[in-house]
């Protein structure tokens, strides 16, 4: 009797517990080999974009909190910057604003890969690791609630600096959290870089090439581990990054074990410029010298009629950028944010688009997976870092 | 290269096809004409080292003529360089050329064109809906959409 030979089609997601969200896969299989791979997004579509032309631009920024929802500072800086851009007052914001900005923001990504390496451990099945970093994250996450309210939605940024300059103390405990940052990562390098196991299951899993990536639009540390020295802080440097000295960690392989390193020794890197920028604060203003853009000090609004005609006419009416438009990339923990703004001189935009960068490097997941095993498919989940509320913004 | 002379080397080869070229917080975007839209691309990749495509998306200007413009946003890995292109597209024959054959990256940038702002791609490998569901009528980032969903009014605004 012959052996009939027929590909079987599965459903992933969207509530597997491995696709990081609401991701639906269709995989059809060839016994454990993935013969084709078709991922279904949309499932968490808010209409952020749609929502966005019908606010002004302070209005917008805690929508950029809910796209990357683990990385909400990332958004907020890089929605900021294009509108800082649009107005054309990039040069005016104060140095103590750009600082604790930077701070803030590789406290983000730290926060973002700690919560990758988490999943991505668990996923192969790990346990230990996913405990000790959301113990890390913990802490970034009340950072967060000091600084802003919110220990994820933070809303802290505004157009032209900050909303409130940091609380008295929090400094010294931010330094104390960067100094113990390195060591922590030894330790989940300790459990996870030896390992046998771990080797097994990322080491030439999910290869992609440096031509491909950048066919396929992937950015970030997915596209450094592929051997493309790119890093958008180094290379188009924006609020103040080029005075810090850092290294962007790059390597060769191309597979799943390059792009854990790859991150690993981004979060050393991120330490080392949280502790440069702590050194460099110095008190002074948070918020530019731009009376139609920024708020007026509360003190001034509770003292004075022009202060308070002045502040109710920037929350009630905005500022209108001159028609034009612009592009602001930066680099988010997950690969390029762009933010692409259309004015027409009125107080809304009459287009926000956002370059999600888990949007594009998902689109990479099938030429990763295919032809291979399916339990490789998780892996590569994994290593990608999406976040589907970016995806489907 | 600067960008004038990209923009220079670009009109040399498309004289016809280079409509504008606009300057504007230190970035260059140039409007060709849709077209010679892949023969463009395809120089802009191999000759000027444009290698990623960063974004690609739709624009509605309601109103004016043409309607809609699709706007590419270049990037050069190795001088670290970006440039704009923008292509106006009529309401009435809202199709461009596809150039997902020049970057990859540009398929699902494409679907999600077409799915919001209801431009379409001939050529394109897979033109289906991406965020929306497949039976979803309409294209929500159209200016005349209406804001809080099918069959309501337009939303006014808190500013009016």
């Amino acid at each position: 009797m012959a052996v009939k030979s027929e590909t079987m089609i599965i459903n992933m997601g969207p509530q597997h517990p491995s696709t990081h969200g609401v991701l639906q896969l269709i995989l059809e299989l060839d016994g454990e080999i993935v013969v084709k791979a078709t991922p279904h997004i949309g499932f968490l579509h808010r209409g952020t974009e749609k929502l966005s032309e019908y606010r002004t631009y302070h209005q917008i920024i805690p929508l950029t909190d809910r796209l990357d929802y683990l990385a909400p500072m990332s958004n907020n800086l890089g929605y900021v910057l294009a509108v800082e851009k649009l107005l054309g007052i990039t040069d005016k914001i104060p140095k103590r604003a750009e600082q604790i900005r930077v701070i803030l923001t590789e406290l983000t990504r730290l926060k973002s890969h700690l919560v990758w390496l988490a999943c991505h451990a668990l996923d192969i099945g790990a346990m230990t690791v996913f405990l000790y970093c959301f113990r890390e994250r913990e802490e970034i996450t009340d950072i967060y609630e000091k600084v802003s309210g919110a220990r994820m939605t933070s809303n802290y940024f505004r157009v032209g600096g900050l909303s409130e300059d940091l609380p008295d103390g929090l400094d010294a405990e931010i330094r104390k959290f960067a100094e113990s940052m390195p060591g922590h990562v030894e330790t989940y390098e300790g459990l996870l870089t030896g390992n046998k196991i771990w080797q097994l299951r990322t080491q030439g899993v999910g290869h992609i090439s440096a031509e491909a990536a950048i066919d396929i639009g992937i950015t970030g540390p997915a596209l450094r581990a592929s051997g493309v020295d790119w890093d958008l802080r180094r290379d188009n440097p924006y609020s103040g990054y080029e005075d810090y000295d850092f290294e962007v960690p790059v390597r060769e392989e191309g597979d799943t074990f390059a792009r854990y390193k790859c991150r690993l020794d981004e979060m050393r890197q991120s330490s080392r410029i949280i502790l440069q920028a702590l050194d460099k604060l110095k008190p002074g203003p948070i918020l530019a010298d731009c009376p139609k853009v920024c708020l007026p000090p509360k003190k001034s609004v509770v003292d004075t009629i022009e202060g308070l005609i002045h502040h109710f006419k920037i929350v009630s009416e905005g500022f209108s950028p001159e028609p034009g438009e612009i592009y602001q990339g930066i680099e988010a923990p997950k690969g390029e944010l762009g933010y692409y703004l259309v004015s027409d001189g009125s107080p809304m935009p009459v287009r926000m688009k956002v370059r999600p960068p888990s949007f594009v490097n998902l689109q990479g997941l099938p030429q990763m997976v295919e032809g291979k095993l399916l339990a490789d498919v998780i892996a590569v989940i994994g290593t990608l870092d999406i976040v589907l509320g970016e995806i489907d913004r | 290269m600067s960008d004038q002379a990209i923009v220079e080397k670009l009109k040399a080869k498309f004289s016809t096809a280079v409509l504008d070229v606009v300057e504007h917080r230190g970035e260059t975007t140039v409007t060709v004409a849709k077209e010679p839209i892949v023969e463009i691309c395809t120089f802009l990749r191999d000759d000027c080292g444009y290698n990623l495509l960063t974004d690609l998306c739709g624009v509605d200007y309601l109103g004016k003529a043409p309607r809609f413009m699709v706007v590419y946003n270049l990037y050069n890995i190795a001088t670290k360089q970006r440039l704009r292109i923008k292509v106006p597209v009529e309401e009435q024959n809202a199709v461009v050329d596809t150039v997902s054959t020049v970057w990859g990256t540009a398929n699902w940038h494409e679907r999600e064109c077409w799915d919001l702002m209801g431009i379409s791609f001939n050529g394109h490998p897979d033109q289906r809906r991406i965020l929306m569901p497949a039976d979803w009528e309409g294209h929500p980032l159209r200016k005349d959409y209406p804001l809080q969903g099918p069959g309501r009014e337009p939303y006014q605004g808190r500013l009016s």
